[in-house]
């Protein structure tokens, strides 16, 4: 909500100053929005097949496998692939915890829902082109993994 | 028309054919993913609207001398403060990042800066952060920053340098 605030001033302060400038911004955003649409279109569309193919409990079942190493790597992968807002990924990531889940798979899965965008390349690809768009998410995968072994490590997780 | 485009056309009506039939006959796989793209598009809708105003009006307002001096070439390391301290107001998800990214680099951020948006926008996000902590602690959080950080500036130095030698363009979006 408050970004429709920060919208709202802005848009009030920029008409203050000068309706002609105002008027060509909101001209340009209309444009903008409407050319990278049939991307967020495709998004959605993949987005709403992927939810109904991997629901919640097919992520925890995963996440918590017993070998701590098949359980990270399928973690980054579902991570890679899914595509969930932060105010269910982690209560759903706390109660894993709390299940006995290792950080280092959380934050395998958690981290790589944040770097690796699978579901939203249509859009990338639009901005950035094909490879591009593989070549930083390849790297993000492997920042999340860095991110996962070090949360092992300082959990005690890894020499177990 | 290009080929890909009607494929896509294709694929998308297809799409949209099958969720219709499905809530028409009662198929329950095709009727849940027709929610989901309900909920996902309003989701969407209640929040791209207001960030494409603000591109907007950057567009308009900001100078491009002032995104050059501070986010383009020569801007030196702190361009990638300034990118860590926006991603982490960012809001919605990495899929607004890339509008927002192509803003500053039409005003002359340089790559590797932009590179750095787009990971701090999606490691940063001060909402997101502080539910993570709340849920998995704050040690958690901090490792995750130190860890990612530090890496994503160097891997963005070195892609976007890679990339600017070989003559990389951002595009307008399709």
């Amino acid at each position: 909500m408050y970004l429709y605030i920060v919208a709202g001033l802005a848009l009030l302060v920029s008409l203050a100053f000068s309706r002609e400038k105002t008027i060509r911004s909101v001209k340009i955003a209309g444009r903008r929005f409407i050319r990278i649409l049939p991307a967020f279109l495709l998004m959605i569309v993949l987005i709403s097949i992927v939810l109904y193919l991997i629901p919640d409990e097919v992520i925890s079942r995963y996440l918590g496998s017993d070998n701590k190493f098949t359980a990270m790597a399928l973690a980054s992968l579902l991570g890679s692939a899914t595509f969930m807002p932060g105010f269910i990924t982690f209560p759903l990531a706390g109660i894993l915890a709390q299940k006995g889940v290792a950080y280092m798979v959380i934050a395998a899965f958690t981290t790589t829902l944040m770097m690796v965008g699978v579901l939203t390349a249509p859009i990338e690809r639009a901005y950035f082109g094909l490879k591009v768009t593989i070549i930083r998410n390849v790297i993000g995968f492997f920042i999340a993994l860095a991110v996962a072994i070090m949360i092992g490590l300082f959990f005690g997780e890894i020499w177990q | 028309m290009k080929r890909s485009a009607i494929l896509k056309i294709l694929l998308i009506a297809s799409y949209f054919i099958f969720i219709g039939v499905s809530f028409l006959m009662g198929f329950n796989p095709g009727q849940q993913i027709g929610q989901n793209f309900a909920v996902f598009s309003v989701d969407m809708l209640k929040i791209l609207p207001g960030a494409f105003i603000l591109i907007g009006l950057f567009e308009v307002w900001v100078k491009r001398e002032t995104v050059e001096r501070h986010l383009g070439e020569g801007s030196g390391f702190r361009g990638y403060l300034w990118m860590i301290l926006l991603g982490s107001t960012a809001v919605g998800g990495l899929y607004l990042a890339f509008p927002v990214a192509y803003a500053l680099y039409s005003k002359g951020a340089k790559l590797s800066v932009i590179f750095t948006y787009l990971s701090a926008a999606a490691i940063c996000r001060i909402p997101m952060t502080i539910f993570e902590a709340s849920f998995l602690g704050v040690k958690f959080t901090v490792i995750r920053w130190l860890v990612s950080l530090p890496l994503v500036i160097i891997t963005s130095i070195v892609l976007g340098n890679y990339l600017t030698r070989r003559g990389y363009k951002v595009e307008a979006g399709e």
